[in-house]
């Protein structure tokens, strides 16, 4: 038998120095990263810059400033690349400074310049902060807030596009005097029939058509007594514009989201066609479902050139006209007549023209096309305005809390272009500054147009009392059921119960630890209950190994080698059960969702760390305490 | 040596046919009381909204109601929630309304009964989700049972693949049993306790059969009737100390962890209590009556050589 040279013979139940410090690094490091959960949280407000808004110390003394007229006490301020955080002491300074901020800011900077939303930073001590060491993320049931599952409709959406292409169609074959059938219909199994009476003028139709639009799949279709083609949306196609549909609405939740001055919003995509959207902290759901599903519009107007603005500022505003600001707040005379509303818009993308320049590419339906023409053919050389108009909510101070007031009207110029040509329905916007302006304005076109209805299908708002006392429960039960367990263990297994104790407290440390350190974690009820039931379960291990050891002592084994024969044989039953469990809760995290994620999260990693504790730690410890040393009696 | 059960020799198995009986009545009632009485589904599943709203003094449900359905909400179910003072509204879709609206209507309904009311808890799902999360929590019951089928089975041998399968199969039908018969609530909470169960259950059943594969291995002879009852004899003081602990810790989430979570401990209860009883008699017993032997479990790799030295962990 060929032995292993570097292996080294070592006394019965004793550690190579190695594995001791590792079980003391993961100790400590646990220790160290569970250690900010400790220090709780401070009322804060956060100030982020929107759009191109920059933090500089400009803003910062405007906010200190506030702070001091109002003479409101905080703790700290500080300032990185992405938003300023004002501490306080107390949930009253932080409400009562949150409404003089937000006017100051507002008064200073304009209104979409910042955000102001108040929030809870983490309290622990820089160095902690400074090592990546933050508190657990608490989900909406343990901190109060709203959490709505949004779905995009679809159906409206095709609908709205199928019949947009049955005009453009009607358009496209008038222009290129192509004879057909009339009417172009919509077949109720989706798509567009388009009829002729022979096949020539068909194939003619359908390789122009096919040619122009990309976006649909064409296909004969022959009728009894005409030649047909159907134009529909295969699954491909039927994917991308639903896809668009989503990352549009996505867009639009996300400005809106900003509006309501949410500390950390999460919005993001789930499934085909859905979408949640969390809002930490928010109580007032009727407000915000107000904000969320309010329908920006869009229009196209004349701008008024035959006089001067500054008149009309000055008071002078014909009766046709009126005056509304850009987005850098500069005055336009616009005429009251409205050309073409954000309705007609189809779609809206940014590009480049042939010079590399940034542009913008608009597609209206048919109505909107032929309004548009119309329009455009009288006003050759004159500059044409896009207006976007949003609803906005601003709050007032009353009785010390602050209240919404009904959504405010606002329309802003987006864009202002000078009109080349006789524009139809598809035009382009040039002269851009930049290509983000480009992306920026092609956005807001989309967003004015909400080709796709949203629809809330699912709401859960938690308020924050019942937070503070689904905290306390949680906390309450893993301490009852922690001393439980471990009074069991100590009197049952006296020196082996205690050390499974010390590994099952290192146990909780660590699960602590790392769902502070997992940036997607977040600790939920049901997760709080993960943990009690991971408690309860952790000592399934020691178990296992001491009443091997017991066995084996009934046998007779001396006591070294019944210590080292119990690790031994229940390593591979401990493996086995846990890998099962293990099974059973990755099923749970892939089809569960927001709390019982959290419970499927706390529980796989409790059965994780459990591992290494009862099994490497608790055998660590085993052996600082017996490892080399004559042994005759053990105490189990 | 403090011991709750010393080395012991019993015949666990001499009971299994009574046993297999207790079972099959209570997997039959179960399955009846099923499929005659469902099960009490909650909002997370029958689509709906529900309201948790707090009073400052005890609150008077029959006040209530009449005032609800004098705006409108007819079908309202107004129930205490864990105390007089805290109040729970459901509500099924209403035609003509606006169904995310509902909860926030009743809300401006119930402050003009009481103004100071407090809005706790907001709870509303649309139909099509409830009908998807139904689906879902089947379909991930299903795929549970197939993943952990066949993991035993690669691990150990299709027998004893059978055998825990049976077990879980076992637990969860009667503990949906008897949620139906005393017509608990059944939501997300307490299909995620299920899960759970499955996985604590099969947790018994795997240390069990563990302790088998290693007896039949070093027994030379004896049946495998005694193979199995010698490794029930060595494992039944694991079995119990651990149900205990976890049994303990349960108790105080059904005790203290607030009526949110009071499903979910229920739920873990009855499953942890059936699954250690099914580990000791579905599981074992019907390896048994598939014939499990020792050259099953012949390990397909040799002795390895060394063995007595220091394990890697």
């Amino acid at each position: 038998m060929l032995s292993n040279p570097m292996a080294v013979q070592r006394p019965i139940n004793t550690y190579p120095v190695w594995k001791y410090i590792l079980v003391l690094m993961v100790f400590l490091l646990g220790i160290l990263y569970a250690l900010p959960n400790l220090y709780g949280e401070d009322p804060s407000l956060q100030i982020s810059p929107q759009r191109d808004a920059q933090l500089t110390s400009d803003i910062e003394n405007t906010i200190v400033s506030v702070l001091d007229d109002s003479k409101i006490a905080y703790k700290a301020l500080e300032r990185d690349d992405k938003a300023i955080i004002v501490r306080f002491d107390d949930t009253d300074s932080q409400l009562s400074a949150h409404f003089a901020v937000d006017r100051a800011v507002r008064d200073a900077y304009g209104n979409d310049s910042f955000t102001v939303a108040m929030n809870l930073a983490p309290a622990a001590p820089d160095w902690l902060r400074n090592l990546g060491a933050d508190p657990m993320k608490l989900g909406l049931d343990l901190r109060g807030g709203i959490y709505f599952l949004m779905e995009v409709d679809m159906n409206t959406a095709i609908d709205k596009r199928e019949n947009t292409f049955v005009s453009e169609f009607k358009d496209e074959l008038r222009e290129q005097k192509l004879r057909y059938i009339r009417p172009i219909t919509r077949d109720p199994k989706g798509g567009i029939e388009v009829r002729f009476r022979d096949e020539e003028d068909r194939d003619e139709a359908y390789d122009f058509l096919r040619g122009r639009y990309q976006e649909l799949t064409f296909e004969t279709d022959d009728g009894s007594d005409s030649y047909d083609f159907r134009a529909y949306f295969n699954q491909a196609q039927l994917k991308s514009v639903r896809d668009e549909a989503v990352r549009q609405n996505i867009t639009t939740l996300r400005n809106r989201v900003n509006q309501l001055g949410v500390a950390e919003p999460v919005i993001q995509r789930q499934g085909a066609e859905r979408i949640v959207v969390q809002l930490p902290g928010v109580q007032d759901s009727a407000q915000a479902k107000k904000i969320l599903s309010a329908t920006a519009s869009l229009e196209f107007r004349m701008v008024n050139q035959e006089r001067d603005v500054r008149d009309a500022v000055r008071g002078r505003v014909p009766r046709n006209s009126e005056i509304l600001n850009d987005r850098d707040g500069q005055p336009v005379l616009l005429y009251k007549d409205v050309i073409v509303t954000g309705d007609h818009i189809v779609n809206a993308n940014s590009g480049m023209d042939e010079n590399g320049l940034p542009q913008v590419n608009i597609v209206l339906d048919g109505k909107g096309g032929d309004k548009m023409s119309n329009s455009s053919r009288r006003n050759i050389k004159k500059l044409m305005a896009t207006i976007f108009i949003e609803y906005k909510t601003d709050y007032i101070e009353k009785d010390g809390r602050l209240i919404a007031q009904p959504p405010r009207k606002e329309e802003t110029v987006i864009n202002q272009a000078t009109i080349q040509t006789t524009l139809g329905n598809r035009f382009r916007i040039t002269g851009i500054d930049s290509p983000r302006e480009a992306q920026e304005l092609a956005i807001l076109l989309r967003a004015g147009a909400l080709t796709a209805p949203i629809q809330i299908v699912e709401e859960r708002t938690i308020g924050p009392s019942l937070g503070k006392e689904n905290i306390a429960l949680g906390m309450l039960s893993i301490q009852i059921g922690m001393v439980a367990v471990l009074a069991f263990m100590l009197v049952y297994y006296r020196i082996f119960g205690l050390v499974a104790n010390v590994a099952l407290v290192t146990n909780l440390v660590l699960i602590v630890a790392v769902m502070s350190l997992i940036p997607g974690a977040t600790l939920t009820l049901p997760g709080m209950a993960g943990i009690v039931l991971t408690v309860g379960m952790a000592v399934d291990a020691n178990v296992l190994i001491f009443e091997r050891i017991r066995e084996e002592l009934r046998a007779g084994t001396p006591a070294h080698q019944a210590i080292h024969n119990g690790y031994d044989k229940a390593l591979s039953t401990i493996a086995d059960a846990n890998i099962t469990t293990l099974v059973a809760a990755i099923i749970l995290f892939a089809v569960g969702t927001g709390p019982i994620k959290g419970f499927a999260v706390t529980l796989s990693i409790g059965i994780l760390t459990s591992m290494f504790t009862a099994i490497m730690g608790s055998r660590a410890i085993v052996n600082l305490i017996y490892g080399g040393k004559k042994v005759k009696k053990l105490l189990i | 040596m403090l011991n709750i059960l010393g080395p012991l020799n019993v015949d666990f198995l001499k009971i299994r046919k009574f046993m297999v009986g207790v079972s099959v009545i209570l997997i039959v009632i179960s399955v009846y009381s099923l499929t005659t009485k469902f099960l009490n589904l909650g909002l997370d599943f029958t689509g709906g909204t529900l309201l948790e709203v707090g009073y400052s003094q005890d609150a008077d449900l029959a006040e209530i109601r009449t005032h609800l359905a004098e705006d409108g909400f007819e079908g309202a179910v107004v129930q205490y929630f864990g105390s007089s003072r805290e109040v729970t509204v459901r509500l099924q879709p209403i035609e003509n309304m606006k169904n995310e609206e509902i909860g926030n209507r009743v809300m401006d309904s119930l402050r003009d009964l009481a103004p100071d009311v407090e809005k706790r808890r907001l709870e509303f799902v649309g139909p099509s989700v409830g009908e998807e999360l139904t689906e879902q929590g089947g379909l991930a019951m299903l795929v549970a049972l197939i993943c952990i089928m066949v993991y035993v089975a690669i691990r150990f041998e299709w027998k004893f693949a059978v055998g825990s399968v049976s077990a879980l199969a076992h637990d969860v039908t009667i503990t949906l049993g008897i949620f139906s018969l005393l017509g608990l609530e059944f939501d997300l909470t307490v299909l995620a306790a299920l899960l759970a169960v499955i996985g604590y259950s099969l947790n018994d059943t795997i240390v069990i059969f563990d302790r088998i594969r290693e007896n039949f291995l070093r027994m030379r002879k004896g049946s495998p009737y005694d193979v199995i009852n010698r490794s029930l004899n060595q494992t039944i003081s694991r079995t119990i100390i651990t149900s205990f602990t976890t049994i303990v810790v349960l108790v105080a989430l059904f005790l203290k962890g607030g009526e949110l979570i009071h499903g979910f401990a229920t739920a873990l209860l009855i499953g942890v209590l059936i699954g250690t009883y099914s580990s000791l008699y579905v599981a074992s017993p019907i390896a048994l009556a598939l014939g499990v032997c020792k050259e099953d479990l012949m390990p397909p790799e040799i002795e390895k050589e060394g063995a007595d030295q220091e394990p890697l962990v």
